[in-house]
């Protein structure tokens, strides 16, 4: 028997609660399916480290109330995969061979953890870090378990090795390009990040990776490509996600790196959409399609396509890579383009360092337009720069203000500031 | 929904919307006890100052707020009815990718505790205490946007 949904979601993270929000926010009678293959309760993957480091507990992994569903009414398939999609006859097939028509779809299907192809990175102590399973799995090994080696020095790689330092492992990071962070820093910011790792006793090792896995049925070491050995009880795979894009791509939908879409979220399929880490959109800096894998596009980007799903036009435009990050102490917000001295060519940059106040300050303009920034140290405010950039303000009459660490709408040449501000504040009551 | 505009000209920089707000969400709520016996929270609201011009900068509560959107666990929501953006402090990890992501710069972070605080238009008040007791009356509530 085929059961017919107005609208289908195949994910149950940041992308679906995103498009049901906005298609709840349109009506309430319309009739929607939820389909996750993790569950009808919603977490944030984002929040594992926090899980596992201590500083919050059970429920509060939960990104939305445990009856979100009901709630919203929505009809749940918890547990379930989706494994065919026909966008001619329009329906969905689950792994339990039930069929679901849909009137729209959305394909939020997320990432899958990128585990290299290295001997014995299959052993029972190799963990990735991306989903509940990780972290339950994690938390069990966690308290019998000395020594770490983390492979992946990006962003998540280091949040999981800080946590475990601070679970008391002596932990290892291994990273094969030349600095952490590369894709998302500038060689300054890496360096401030290295070297605040390797202060709390957490050695970084760039330029190499794991050759092998030593150890019969768990890993007892890793020897790595630059010849070192280092002894563990676990190892963390934390090596990056590539976009699920297996539904897709056997119905025929237009898929580069992800699943391409347009500024409303559509597929290459009539009435299919697809948002998040599965999906490749619109980024206003690159002024082009790229994956960002980030929870703040997945769930804007659910919002907008669930906008259009119900017949309310809505374009995303404002979408660019951002990360607001910590690591022990040091506070990162970094968004746009990122510059970097090997690719400052045809930019200007304005910066500012101070070694001692561990802060950093980076801002690249091109045609006086702000492409991108990176924020070390303090980073309040760091939404006025986001803003700047989104709006294409030309900030080249003032951009020597934002190198200070203060920089707000005062900053700014008053006509600027008070056309931004033209709905927040009253002139002329004097 | 209600929400705070700043009136640039009439401020005089005196920070008293930041105590007031301070006590408003201070154990107490008492001015005196606030500041005397107890450590005083962070006020929710900014005053940016470039003399001789100074203004304050609440939330204004966004219909589309990026800081919700930004929120990675799910502490920070817009209430359906009210329309104000609230915050559940005891959900927040201090992530700050609201801070990243709020275009005014109005999402305040605690660092002593590592988590940010906002303004939640004082719920259950008459009227938000900044706005109460601004001596110059610049600061005003609107109770429906744009009136
Ligand atoms: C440890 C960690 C920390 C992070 N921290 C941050 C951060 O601080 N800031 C930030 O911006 N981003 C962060 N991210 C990234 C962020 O979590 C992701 O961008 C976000 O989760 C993407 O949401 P999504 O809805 O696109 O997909 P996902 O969250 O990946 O969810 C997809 C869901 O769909 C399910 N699914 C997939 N295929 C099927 C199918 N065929 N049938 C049924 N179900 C299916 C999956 O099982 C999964 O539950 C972090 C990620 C991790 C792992």
């Amino acid at each position: 028997m085929v059961r017919r949904f107005d609208y289908v979601i195949v994910g149950g993270s940041a992308g679906a609660v995103g498009c049901i929000e906005a298609l709840r926010a349109v009506d309430r009678e319309k009739t929607i399916a939820l389909i996750g293959e993790e569950g009808d309760r919603i977490y944030s993957r984002a929040l594992i480290p926090y899980y596992l480091g201590g500083r919050i507990h059970g429920d509060k992994m939960l990104y939305r109330p445990p009856d979100f569903c009901k709630q919203m009414g929505v009809t749940p398939w918890p547990g379930r995969r989706a494994v065919g999609l026909d966008p001619v006859r329009k329906t969905v097939v689950l792994d339990g061979g039930e069929e679901l028509q849909y009137g729209k779809l959305l394909l939020a299907t997320g990432g899958r953890p990128i585990v290299p192809p290295v001997p014995g990175l299959d052993k029972k102590n190799v963990f990735t870090f991306v989903s509940m399973a990780d972290a339950l799995a994690l938390a069990e090994t966690l308290p019998t378990a000395r020594a770490a080696v983390v492979l992946g020095g990006g962003v998540i790689g280091l949040m999981a090795a800080e946590t475990l330092k601070n679970r008391g492992l002596a932990v290892t990071v291994v990273e094969l390009a030349p600095r952490v962070l590369a894709p998302v820093v500038d060689e300054t910011a890496s360096a401030m990040v290295e070297e605040l790792f390797r202060a709390k006793g957490v050695p970084v090792h760039t330029g190499t990776t794991i050759a092998q896995v030593l150890g019969h049925e768990r890993a007892e070491a890793v020897v790595l490509t630059s010849g070192e050995t280092v002894s563990c009880d676990l190892v963390v795979v934390a090596a990056g996600v590539v976009p699920r894009v297996e539904l897709a791509k056997a119905a025929g939908i237009a898929v580069n790196r992800g699943i391409l879409v347009n500024e409303k979220m559509e597929t290459s399929a009539p009435d299919v959409y697809a948002c998040g880490d599965c999906a490749e959109g619109y980024d206003f800096v690159i002024e082009g399609n790229r994956p960002l894998p980030l929870w703040p596009n997945a769930y804007v980007g659910g919002r907008v396509a669930g906008f259009n799903m119900a017949g309310v036009p809505r374009e995303y435009r404002w979408a660019t890579s951002m990360n607001a990050m910590h690591f022990f102490d040091l506070y990162i917000i970094n968004a746009g383009l990122n510059v970097t001295r090997d690719t400052a060519d045809g930019f200007e940059t304005v910066s500012r360092y101070d070694r001692e106040a561990r802060a950093y300050r980076k801002f690249a303009l091109r045609d006086g337009r702000l492409v991108g920034f990176v924020l070390v140290g303090r980073v309040a405010r760091a939404g006025i720069l986001l803003r700047l950039m989104r709006e294409k303000v030309d900030v080249s009459s003032f951009k020597h203000e934002l190198l200070d660490e203060h920089f707000g709408y005062a900053s700014m040449p008053e006509s600027l500031r008070w056309e931004l501000l033209a709905q927040d504040v009253r002139l002329g009551v004097v | 929904m209600g929400k705070i505009v700043a009136k640039p000209e009439v401020c005089i920089g005196c920070h008293l919307c930041q105590i007031w707000c301070a006590v408003a969400h201070s154990r107490s709520r008492d001015v005196l006890k606030a500041f005397f016996y107890e450590d005083p929270p962070p006020p929710r609201i900014v005053v940016e100052e470039r003399l001789p011009l100074t203004f304050a900068f609440p939330c204004r509560h966004c219909a589309e707020p990026d800081c919700v959107f930004a929120c990675i666990s799910g502490a920070l929501h817009k209430d359906p009815q009210s329309g104000h953006v609230l915050h559940d402090e005891s959900r927040c990890v201090g992530c700050y990718s609201c801070v990243m992501a709020c275009p005014y710069g109005a999402i305040v972070i605690d660092s002593e505790n590592r988590k940010v605080v906002k303004c939640d238009l004082c719920e259950g008040l008459d009227l938000p205490m900044c706005v109460a007791r601004c001596p110059n009356q610049a600061l005003a509530y609107l109770a429906e946007d744009g009136a």
